[in-house]
């Protein structure tokens, strides 16, 4: 049926709603989807920048917001599913940089091919989610302590391992090394794009391979129903069989495979990783699943709408640079939008279901 | 509705004080000040830096920019972010903006060396500022205009030998910042005595001061407390009240209230980078690369500093302190 189809609404709403369902027009349907809202705001954002920025115009500056919104992109397809699962991960930002730390430093102190630390770091990102997710099952603690006291603790190992085994506070320079070569093809070559005359960097491209495969996950499998049920109401989801323990340890795990392959980004990037970045952008991650239509109580929102809220921070951040807009008063706009983003959101929902 | 009428009324009252006190001050509060501008090309000049915003420091680097743009006519687009690969986008985004000029910080060169090479591969010259002695060149910077933090530590170091210090804690203000590491490291190479390192939380004044009222308290033979950014001098003031000790307190780094402390002899010194002159070199230079050809420095970086503030030379200073340039 095509509840599968169709995001789940909140459970509250639900009885009366699913008898609805089959006589609504195409469009009202449309406008039901969790991501709707957030594609208008994305508009309403693209449609400013592309008339104040000139530079926004051309296709080379499409690319670069493109970019700035795949870095925070590929890690919301994570964080989106988690929060669809029902919890929150606040270690999300700074597991990224453990994960390239851990990679970087493994090469070279152990002298591996680059790809040999990146899976190992692999491993140790997905331990890191295990961790987070066995503690949350086993504990019952809400989310937000649990990896709380993780994003926490990895920030100081992060500074106090990477100086203990290199001596400072970044790490040796892996550029050199046998496998960069092909793994900076992986994450982070640009692909020429035919006809334009412009570049996409690869994490794009990846970004788009990442949502795809997480919402067709979502949308038509069975683990997709078990996000959903476990998000929704996790009791009554144990009481038809969902493995609700293995489905939200697992989520976690996810995050931590996004995270490592950000975190593989940014090392190839530049060889190198400098150990105190990345505390904040958890948020970021959060705030690009929450204006793309997922609820903080979980259990309701899409993996293209945290790709929307994505596009949107990107666009911002990038725009206003592009627009000339004084800097200091960056973060402002940048709240500015995304609140606008999220009220243009839920209006939309609103409006939509009175009908 | 009652409540809302209450807040009209409050705030019309609010108005009416500020009008009120809205009368000129011929002294303290926001001067106005006077503006240039000239008749030469115009141009774009984006700088992009690695400052974690609200830093007085980089309040300075961007005032000196500011001031060189005012003059030539020329467009300042001011961005910055602390994490490296988001300062990389910034630079790609000035390259997409095909501005005439880009300065930048190389706090994490390694990080930011594809984008300055697109920037070179576009034809727009790359000024450094700031951080990057090492790297610049290999980078492909046309100039560079900073200090040499091991310097500046090293000069901290031997001043230290001067006054006889024995026990210097050394304070970091930001964890995993390569230039404050150096500067303390640099500062123990030369130091004849004893150098201490002490992380705090340079986000949070509190947590600065009590760090080092407890660092001071535990430990009684400090008798210098190095910090590495003016307010943290200011912190460690009150620390050093705080813990009773008898410890001197001295700096990198300078702003308009460590002026003051400097001449009430409470802060001993401040090295200065001059970050005013950074900003309005980097803007000038490029500026003078575009319409008349000229490279400063002849291959080699430009240094602004270290110059070292103290009781001898405050009175001069002073002046332009105030207005918040030096």
């Amino acid at each position: 049926m095509s509840q599968t189809l169709t995001a789940r609404e909140p459970v509250s709403e639900t009885s009366e709603k699913t008898l609805r369902v089959g006589q609504r027009s195409l469009l009202s349907r449309f406008m039901r989807r969790p991501e709707v809202g957030s594609l208008l705001g994305a508009i309403v954002v693209f449609v400013l920048f592309f008339a104040l920025a000139e530079p926004f115009r051309q296709a080379s500056s499409l690319m670069t917001v493109l970019y700035a919104s795949s870095i925070i992109g590929i890690m919301a397809v994570g964080v989106a599913l988690l929060m669809i699962g029902g919890e929150f991960d606040l270690s999300a930002g700074v597991s990224v940089i453990t994960a390239s730390l851990a990679a970087a430093i493994l090469s070279f102190q152990l002298n591996l091919n680059v790809w040999a630390g990146a899976g190992l770091a692999l491993a140790l990102a997905l331990t890191i989610g295990f961790v987070n997710g066995v503690i949350l099952v086993r504990t019952k603690l809400p989310s937000f302590l649990v990896t709380l006291s993780m994003f926490l603790m990895l920030q100081g190992l992060n500074i106090a391992v990477t100086k203990l085994i290199t001596g400072k506070v970044s790490t040796d320079s892996i550029r050199n090394m046998d496998g960069f070569a092909s793994a900076q093809v992986v994450f982070s070559s640009y692909v020429p794009i035919p006809g334009l005359g412009v570049s996409v960097r690869i994490t794009v491209l990846w970004w788009i391979l990442f949502v795809a495969v997480a919402t067709w996950v979502l949308m038509r499998t069975k683990v997709g129903n078990w996000i959903y049920a476990v998000g929704g109401n996790a009791e009554s989801a144990r009481a038809v069989g969902v493995p609700v323990a293995k489905v939200k340890i697992g989520l976690f795990m996810t995050v931590g495979f996004f995270a490592w392959f950000s975190g593989m980004h940014l090392l190839m990037a530049s060889g190198v990783q400098q150990s105190g970045e990345g505390v904040g952008n958890e948020l970021l991650y959060i705030m690009a699943a929450v204006v793309g239509g997922c609820l903080l109580t979980g259990g309701y929102g899409t993996v293209i709408g945290a790709a929307i809220g994505s596009l949107i921070y990107g666009m911002t951040k990038q725009g206003i640079v592009y627009a000339g807009w004084d800097n200091n008063w960056i973060m402002f706009f940048v709240g500015a939008m995304l609140l606008l983003a999220v009220v243009v959101n839920m209006w939309v929902r609103t409006q939509s279901s009175k009908r | 509705m009652n409540y809302t009428r209450k807040l009209t009324i409050a705030l019309a009252g609010a108005a009416s004080i500020v009008l009120a006190a809205s009368a000129c001050s011929s002294e303290g509060g926001k001067q106005e000040t006077a503006a240039g501008g000239a008749d030469t090309p115009e141009l774009t000049i984006a700088m992009i830096t690695h400052e974690v915003p609200g830093d007085s420091f980089w309040d300075k680097v961007r005032a000196g920019a500011e001031a060189a743009a005012e003059k030539s006519n020329v467009t300042l687009e001011y961005s910055s972010d602390p994490e490296a690969t988001k300062q990389a986008t910034l630079i790609q985004t000035a390259i997409d903006k095909k501005v005439d000029g880009i300065a930048v910080t190389l706090a994490k060169p390694e990080a930011l060396k594809g984008a300055i090479k697109k920037a070179n591969e576009a034809g727009i010259p790359v000024v450094g500022l700031n951080a990057g002695l090492d790297h610049w060149e290999e980078l492909g910077l046309t100039e560079y205009f900073g200090t040499d933090e091991s310097v500046a530590g090293e000069a901290f170091g031997e001043r230290l030998n001067e006054v006889g210090a024995e026990k210097t804690l050394c304070v970091i203000h930001e964890q995993g910042h390569v230039a404050l590491e150096t500067r303390c490291s640099s500062l123990a190479k030369t130091f004849d005595g004893d150098s201490e390192t002490l992380y705090v939380d340079g986000a949070s004044m509190p947590d600065v001061k009590s760090s080092i009222t407890s660092k001071l308290q535990e430990d009684k033979d400090v008798d210098y407390v190095a910090t590495l950014g003016a307010p943290y001098a200011m912190g460690a003031l009150d620390a050093v009240d705080n813990a009773g000790s008898d410890a001197k307190v001295a700096t990198f780094d300078t702003d308009k209230n460590l002026i003051g402390a400097i001449q009430d002899g409470l802060v001993e010194w401040a090295v200065d980078q001059q970050p005013y002159l950074q900003g309005y070199l980097a803007v000038d230079g490029l500026w003078l690369y575009n319409v008349n050809g000229n490279v400063s420095g002849g291959g080699k970086a430009v240094l602004t500093g270290p110059s070292f503030i103290d009781k001898s030379n405050i009175d001069d200073i002073k002046v332009f302190a105030e207005k918040g340039t030096r």
